[in-house]
């Protein structure tokens, strides 16, 4: 129920009076209404769940984060280098 | 994209991993409250994956399970009606009702449709003007948007024959509930992530404080698993309880202040029945007053309702934490997915379904 699928918005258009925008998901074009996620544009990547945009997705936030974990596995390399060297 | 691919990507899940193996010294009971994040744990095994001290209870969070009995009879009894085109999420179809589930009611020549979103219900409401369209309006806080703006449109479009049948949950009260009581294990929860990108985390610190329990505010993909389950574990080991945010590409502390603002208008807070669970105060949502002659309790005539729930079925056990859908005696015998005395063998978010589908049947597995 809760799941949410990211995708890219490819058009954006009005229906009956809602905001919706056509959004790529792994490469289906599906329908999804952006009407509480207002400064969308094309190109912008949203979170959909059961045809509604519950919020844009931020690259840059995930960029951040996977760079953390990169940082980890460097940490973790470094903590297992000084252990072997000083077993 | 290739970049959210990273997120299943098997070498950050491996250093994560290596993490947490790292850094563990004692055992943990940590809660993931969204039944999506139960699935998502089975299908990639990540609680076989995990250091052995590290335990995760599986919560409430499947609107499909928590549904109160009573509504689904009311679903049946809706559908049952002639003029009535009945639409719901496919997961509430095979839900066992007192008597019967939407399947049995489509068979015996109800008018039951499945639709992806409830927008779409509008649409079937919008060309069939001589008939009462009817959404089953579960969900938690992450479906109440689309829920209320199918029902906004509605009213835009001038439609009357589009109403709701209710039954809206909310996280926080079952968190609350779940701590409180006696037989509670949980030390800390993984809070689920999408009811979070709609309601923001400012709802979180006072429970935190209160209970000091660590809630780490999870995303569905593995590597967003392990991320909320590494914080989480830090934050234990270290004594600390503060709110923390792993899935930050979509979340806010804010969250999504439209969609809040339409929910405020529209729906108020009210005592709410959960299955197998019971009573939770304070714990859902209903329309507000001004929407009455959309909501369907109120619309339609639904006296006699009497309800019968299965007396073998420990689903409200299993629900709150207290017991894993194996040591059901139920379980993969007289209740299968093929036919459910519960609804947690349903739902796609249903804990007693992702053991059955994911092969954990016996301790240990």
């Amino acid at each position: 129920m809760c799941l949410a699928i990211p995708g890219k918005i490819t058009a954006l258009y009005e229906e009956g009076g809602l905001k919706m925008c056509k959004v790529n998901i792994s490469g289906v074009t599906q329908s999804a209404c952006v009407e509480t996620v207002p400064d969308v544009q094309i190109g912008d990547y949203i979170i959909v769940h059961a045809g509604f945009a519950l919020n844009k997705l931020s690259t840059e936030d995930a960029q951040e984060t996977l760079e953390l974990f990169r940082q980890l596995a460097e940490f973790d390399a470094q903590i297992r280098a000084e252990q072997e060297s000083t077993e | 994209m290739e970049l959210l691919k990273e997120f299943r990507n098997p070498i950050h899940a491996r250093t994560l991993l290596d993490e947490l193996h790292r850094i563990t010294t004692r055992p943990w009971v940590i809660m993931e409250i969204c039944g999506g994040q139960t699935h998502a744990i089975m299908q990639s095994g990540i609680d076989q994956l995990l250091p052995p001290q590290i335990e995760l209870v599986h919560g409430p969070g499947c609107p499909v399970c928590v549904t109160p009995l009573e509504l689904i009879d009311k679903a049946l009894a809706i559908a049952s009606m002639p003029d009535v085109i009945f639409t719901s999420f496919g997961d509430m179809l095979r839900v066992p009702g007192s008597h019967g589930d939407l399947f049995s009611i489509r068979a015996a020549g109800g008018d039951v449709r499945t639709v992806y979103t409830p927008l779409d219900a509008v649409k079937i409401a919008r060309d069939n003007p001589d008939k009462e369209v009817v959404f089953f309006a579960i969900g938690f806080e992450t479906t109440a948007p689309v829920n209320l703006m199918s029902l906004k449109q509605a009213i835009n479009l001038g439609l009357t024959n589009y109403s709701l049948l209710v039954s809206q949950s909310l996280v926080p009260p079952a968190m609350h509930a779940i701590l409180s009581s006696p037989q509670n294990r949980v030390q800390a929860f993984l809070s689920a992530g999408h009811v979070n990108t709609i309601m923001g985390m400012w709802e979180y610190p006072p429970i935190a404080q209160q209970y000091h329990i660590p809630i780490v505010v999870t995303g569905f993909e593995p590597v967003d698993l392990l991320n909320g389950i590494l914080q989480t574990v830090r934050q234990l080991e270290a004594g600390r309880y503060a709110v923390e945010n792993a899935y930050s590409r979509v979340v806010t502390l804010e969250g999504n202040q439209p969609a809040q603002r339409m929910i405020e208008e529209m729906y108020e807070v009210h005592d709410r029945q959960w299955r197998g669970i019971g009573m939770i105060p304070q714990s859902g949502w209903r329309l507000r007053p001004a929407y009455a002659q959309y909501d369907a309790e109120k619309r339609f005539s639904l006296s006699h309702i009497v309800t019968q729930e299965s007396d073998i079925c420990i689903a409200g056990q299993i629900l709150q934490g207290l017991k894993k859908p194996h040591q059901c005696p139920a379980f993969g015998k007289e209740c299968t997915p093929r036919n459910p005395l519960g609804a947690t063998m349903v739902s796609s978010e249903g804990a007693c379904a992702a053991y059955y589908n994911f092969a954990r049947i016996r301790e240990g597995q």
